[in-house]
């Protein structure tokens, strides 16, 4: 294991290698620059503001540039908020973003498994009907539908919660349903579906033929192995709930990092789309490591690479 | 089995206790009040849209950050509620026969850390803008003072500057030319002063809110929660504190109008939209039908460019024809319900009153058909369906998208002509406009000072940074400078009249229309003053 | 022993008629797919909703005399009426033209991005969790390259590459949507490899386009489908989120995603705007999801009786 893993952690490196590399030039391919404005600069202003950040150097100066701020984990000042550095960026934002997608997570896991197994086990009852209305509503009305509804009926008519901001408890409950809603309803269909299948197998059938309760063989048996598909969904999401949705983070002005991830690309802000990109992609990677390891410890009969030869 | 279900309840236990962490610090969100008998809480809540880029007078350059740094910060003037410069650090100033020398007095003033503000502060403060080591983008504004540009940008001697502290209180200022809104520009946020002490012992003062962001101004800044806050309190070192009523302002950054006006329905804001934020299109009616909207013409024009160096569009006659089949009365009342006004001419009416009516008439199909038959004539084409389909480029935002709509089916409809529609992201706009690959162009211009000058100058020449549309004119150039030396501001306004005239005969640019800022607004809170170019200030402001 | 001579036995022959009753009539795969789909009344019904649904999306524009890029700024925002069965926009336009109009788009860029997204996903993962190893970890490490870019970045420089059009807008949706797709199916494969009944086929000498195609495939039915109905109205809302981003498809073309996305902000005042996109969305999706359940019952080995 810890083999695997150490390789693993090894073609991480190299992953983020390519990562940094592929985003380095499509930045500079794309049209535009972080200093561009409707009022456009005097010509020699801009080109000492280019000389100053680094931008008129040759693309491989600028290239090893990038890489030794990624390396030193020092990605600069951001060029369009001039008051803050990219790490200060992310360290404001990102506590904000984790908490939030950590609820929704939470939510998205917990009703999204209970509603499948529900449904998976009243199959074609009312049971499994009522869910699976529920999940159809989830997968297709996106977040920012979600999110208005929500303010609208719960904060503006009800009043029960506040619009917007992020300051208490309450403020976070909206988003998180409104972030949790399309997840929740996807694993809500992958449990059910994946459910049924493990409980047509010739061991849940030995299990009831030898009397256990259908609770047991739920949770002990079925589930175990209904679950696989969930953990594989579980990677990418918790990498992408955790570091920040930019249309839940607008609509209900939260200050996370999401928000970032889309300006900082609209503004050619160039440190920061380095640094987010290389911060959420460590996320990724990490939580897709963990999905692979999650495999083997839910299916001990999965064998991770390296295992057997030749197959 | 048993361990992984212990993991999974540590994780819950994990995050409940986040929940309740993040749950106890926002309990005293709002707590203020105040009311030991005392009258109406004077705590303003507003939302400015977004985290201000920088709150350092030299490197700021947006709306946002110029909205902190005016109720922060206080300049030689400011303006007043009468919309002229009033007298503010400085108490009085002295201009020399030429109208070249401006000789301010300062007033004994204190920064918020009891330092006295000296001449020396505005002379630093002006001098750290113009060194190309700082990177200041908007150094430009300095360039009316003596010596300014060169030091920005050709390697000048900072000594040369026009801009010196003959003592602690006077301060000289030496402009390139007559300026007859030089006292305007010394309130904008360019000109503003910094205490220089502080700057020379911490260069990041400006980073954040705390000892080093000191202010001179009406409130003084003691939250910056970047992305999220800022918060300013009654300064109590301000020379005029007396003026001053609202104890705080809260300055949230929510970046969706939606929301914005779904707080202040809620209670949640004091203020929602213009200058500082925007409302939602689809609200306007709404708001109008109650009553409650609030609209005020501000120094601001929304223009077609035309691209004048590509076929058919270097043709006069057809960008004419272009511009005459406009109906901008029915696009204002339909489209963008704001009360804007149709725009015939290129200065604002605030400027030149005569722009009300504008150069021509709104509308005039008539006129759109003669100039598109004789410009067809010209091309040796027959008929408008020979003209290729020209292309209408626009920057992505609910707005644009459907004036161009509407655009674009009122020259089909009135002209016959093909119009095909180009939605491009920011950055890859603005790369466009400026490498003139495109026909026609949406851009806006919002004024920086209350001139005609703002809005003429820069199609002075045909390759200046914000012309965009290949047009000059000898003439047009000639008028130009003229007014830069006449002294005399009639002849000065007839020199600039006569250059807009210019312009719009060869229209190498659609006027649209003239910017107005809509919002809405606690009824109890009173004397908010935006002022003509849309800057908003709060010294005045206060809760009945 | 005793001697039974032969001719105590009488050859009775088969009896044909009887014979033919017991047995099952022999069917073809697919018509028997067919016949249990047909049983199922939820998946009957969504197909016919679906089969509705692209009816009005060929004919819905013609039934009006408007015309989706008209506009008429005197009539706007106008409730549903008998002029304008959906009411109009905030330019005057049909709701109920643009609707139909939208729904090509939408129901075109949902379908087509589910089907690629399958057949790259299906494959890529599919061989990457069948031949494990060094394979397994390339493929899958490409993946995670491919997502860890930011997309935006990707899609502005599509946009500017190969300009807005529908194939972009494909391309755009794809490039990256099939990534969950294939990680689905790598995990279900990894599972279901070391089964008994996979490992007796490998043991009879079946090759592995035969191993993937008869055992691997139709055994993760169940996620492949699940994930490929969710791809549908993700892509109708990527597609409305690029709009939204000025990297969309370029108006005066209608899509149920930008209808809903220019609707939004008009749900306190005009909610029509939003309710009839939103609501032939929800349809549309309810109608891909029984129809996907059904087939997936329908095409499951284990479930035939």
């Amino acid at each position: 294991m810890a083999k695997y893993i150490g390789k693993r952690l090894l073609y991480m490196l190299i992953s983020l290698w390519l990562i940094v590399t592929a985003t380095f030039f499509l930045m500079k391919i794309a049209p535009g620059n972080p200093f561009a404005s409707e009022k456009k600069l005097p010509p020699e202003i801009q080109a000492n503001l280019n000389a100053h950040f680094g931008l008129d150097k040759p693309w491989y100066q600028q290239y090893t540039d990038y890489l030794m701020n990624v390396v030193t984990w020092d990605f600069g000042p951001s060029f369009k908020y001039k008051s803050q550095t990219v790490n200060d960026l992310i360290s404001d934002g990102f506590p904000v973003s984790f908490i939030l997608g950590l609820e929704a997570i939470f939510l998205a896991v917990a009703f999204g498994i209970l509603f499948g197994v529900i449904a998976a086990l009243k199959q074609n009852k009312w049971q499994d009907y009522t869910t699976m209305a529920i999940a159809v509503l989830g997968i297709s009305v996106p977040s920012f539908i979600m999110a208005t509804f929500l303010q609208y009926f719960l904060a503006i008519k009800l009043g029960v919660f506040p619009v917007a901001r992020w300051e208490s408890f309450m403020h976070t409950i909206l988003p998180a349903i409104a972030l949790a809603a399309g997840p929740m309803a996807y694993i809500a269909r992958l449990t059910r579906s994946s459910m049924l299948e493990v409980l047509a197998n010739d061991y849940i059938k030995t299990a009831k033929a030898k009397g256990l309760s259908s609770g047991v063989i739920t949770v002990k048996h079925a589930m175990r192995n209904a679950l696989l598909p969930v953990v594989t969904y579980l990677g990418p999401l918790t990498a992408g709930v955790l570091t920040g949705s930019f249309v839940i983070e607008k609509i209900f002005g939260i200050p996370g990092l999401g928000f970032h991830f889309v300006t900082s690309i609209t503004n050619r802000d160039y440190t920061v789309i380095m640094g987010v990109t290389v911060f959420y992609s460590i996320i990724l990677l990490v939580a897709i490591l963990l999905v692979d390891i999650a495999y083997g410890i839910i299916d001990p009969r999965i064998k991770l690479a390296g295992g057997k030869k030749g197959e | 089995m048993k361990k992984r279900f212990s993991i999974f309840f540590s994780m819950l236990l994990v995050l409940s206790l986040f929940l309740a962490a993040c749950g106890g610090g926002g309990d005293n969100a709002d707590g203020g009040d105040k009311g030991d008998g005392k009258d109406v809480p004077q705590d303003l809540k507003v939302n400015i849209n977004t985290e201000p880029p920088s709150l350092h007078p030299g490197l700021a350059q947006d709306s946002t950050s110029g909205t902190v740094l005016r109720n922060t910060m206080e300049g030689l003037t400011r303006i007043g509620p009468d919309n002229q410069p009033e007298k503010a650090m400085a108490e009085d100033w002295d201009i020399s026969e030429d109208q070249k020398t401006y000789t301010f007095k300062i007033r004994d003033a204190k920064w918020s850390n009891e330092d006295p503000v000296t001449a020396q502060d505005f002379e630093k403060a002006w001098k750290w803008a113009l060194d190309p080591e700082n990177q200041s983008t908007y150094a430009y504004q300095l360039y009316y003072i003596e010596g300014a540009e060169a030091a920005n940008l050709e390697g000048g001697s900072p000594d040369d500057i026009g801009v010196k502290a003959i003592d602690d209180k006077t301060l000289e200022v030496k402009l390139v030319n007559p300026t007859p809104y030089f006292l305007e520009l010394t309130a904008f946020y360019t000109y503003l002063p910094f205490n220089s002490k502080i700057a020379e012992e911490n260069a990041k003062w400006a980073t954040d809110a705390g000892d080093d962001y000191t202010t001179n101004g009406p409130f003084h800044m003691t939250e910056w929660s970047h992305s999220d806050k800022i918060v300013l309190e009654k300064s109590s070192t301000y020379w005029d504190k007396e003026a001053v009523k609202l104890d705080t302002i809260e300055m949230v950054m929510i970046n969706d109008p939606n929301t914005e006006l779904s707080m202040f329905d809620n209670g949640e804001l004091d203020w929602a939209g213009a200058p500082t934020g925007a409302l939602p299109t689809d609200a306007m009616q709404a708001l109008k039908d109650n009553g409650t909207l609030v609209t005020q013409a501000i120094a601001g024009i929304y223009n077609y460019k035309f691209n004048t160096t590509v076929e058919p569009l270097n043709n006069v006659n057809i960008r004419k024809a272009l511009a005459h089949a406009i109906n901008r009365e029915e696009l204002i009342a339909n489209v963008l319900q704001g009360e804007q006004l149709p725009a015939m001419g290129i200065v604002p009416p605030t400027m030149f009153p005569e722009n009300e009516k504008g150069h021509f008439p709104d509308n005039d199909i008539d006129a759109a058909k003669e100039f598109l038959n004789k410009g067809l004539e010209e091309l040796n084409l027959k008929d408008p369906s020979d003209l290729p389909a020209i292309v209408l480029s626009y920057n992505t935002s609910e707005a644009h998208q459907k004036i161009a709509q509407a655009i674009q089916d009122m020259w089909s409809q009135n002209l016959g002509i093909e119009v095909t529609l180009d939605n491009a992201e920011w950055n890859v706009y603005l790369d466009k406009v400026d490498n003139m690959d495109y026909q026609v162009a949406r851009l806006g211009w919002l004024g920086d000072f209350n001139d005609a000058m703002n809005f003429l100058e820069m199609y002075r020449d045909a390759d200046g940074g914000n012309n965009s549309t290949g047009w000059e004119d000898p003439k047009f150039q000639e008028l130009l400078s003229q007014s830069q030396t006449e002294t005399n501001p009639d002849a000065r306004q007839q020199l600039l009249k006569d250059a807009e005239k210019i312009f719009m005969d060869a229209m190498p640019v659609a006027p649209i229309y003239f910017y107005t800022n809509n919002w809405v607004q606690d009824e109890k809170l009173k004397d908010v003053f935006v002022s003509g170019l849309g800057d908003v200030q709060y010294k005045w402001a206060f809760f009945e | 022993m005793m001697q039974i001579p032969n001719d105590k036995f009488k050859v009775v022959g088969t009896h044909l008629s009887d014979t033919e009753k017991i047995s099952k009539p022999s069917l073809s795969f697919w018509k028997d797919v067919f016949i249990r789909f047909r049983k199922n009344k939820l998946a009957v019904f969504g197909l016919i909703l679906l089969a509705i649904l692209i009816f009005m999306a060929i004919f819905g524009p013609y039934m009006t005399e408007y015309d989706y890029k008209m506009t008429d700024l005197t009539n706007k925002n106008q409730a549903p009426s008998a002029e304008h069965w959906f009411g109009t926009d905030d330019l005057g336009r049909d709701v109920f033209t643009r609707t139909w109009e939208g729904a090509r788009i939408s129901i075109f860029i949902g379908v087509a991005a589910a089907l690629i997204d399958l057949f790259i996903g299906v494959a890529w993962g599919g061989i990457a969790g069948y031949k494990g190893g060094r394979t397994d970890e390339l493929m899958m490490r490409g993946a995670d390259i491919l997502s860890g870019i930011p997309y935006l970045l990707l899609v502005i420089l599509l946009m500017v590459v190969l300009g807005q059009s529908l194939g972009t807008m494909i391309i755009a949706m794809t490039i990256t949507g099939w990534i969950n797709m294939s990680r689905i199916v790598r995990g279900q494969v990894l599972m279901l490899k070391s089964q008994e009944y996979v490992l007796a086929s490998k043991t009879l000498g079946a090759s592995t386009s035969r191993i993937m195609s008869k055992h691997l495939i139709p055994n993760s039915m169940g996620p492949i489908l699940v994930t490929m109905t969710l791809t549908v109205p993700s892509a109708i809302f990527t597609e409305a989120y690029l709009g939204f981003l000025g990297l969309g498809l370029t108006p005066p073309l209608a899509s149920w995603g930008t209808m809903a996305n220019d609707g939004l902000p008009a749900l306190r005042y005009y909610p029509w705007r939003l309710f009839f996109p939103a609501t032939f969305i929800c349809l549309t999706i309810f109608a891909f999801n029984v129809v996907g359940d059904g087939l997936r019952d329908a095409l499951d080995p284990r479930m035939r009786k």
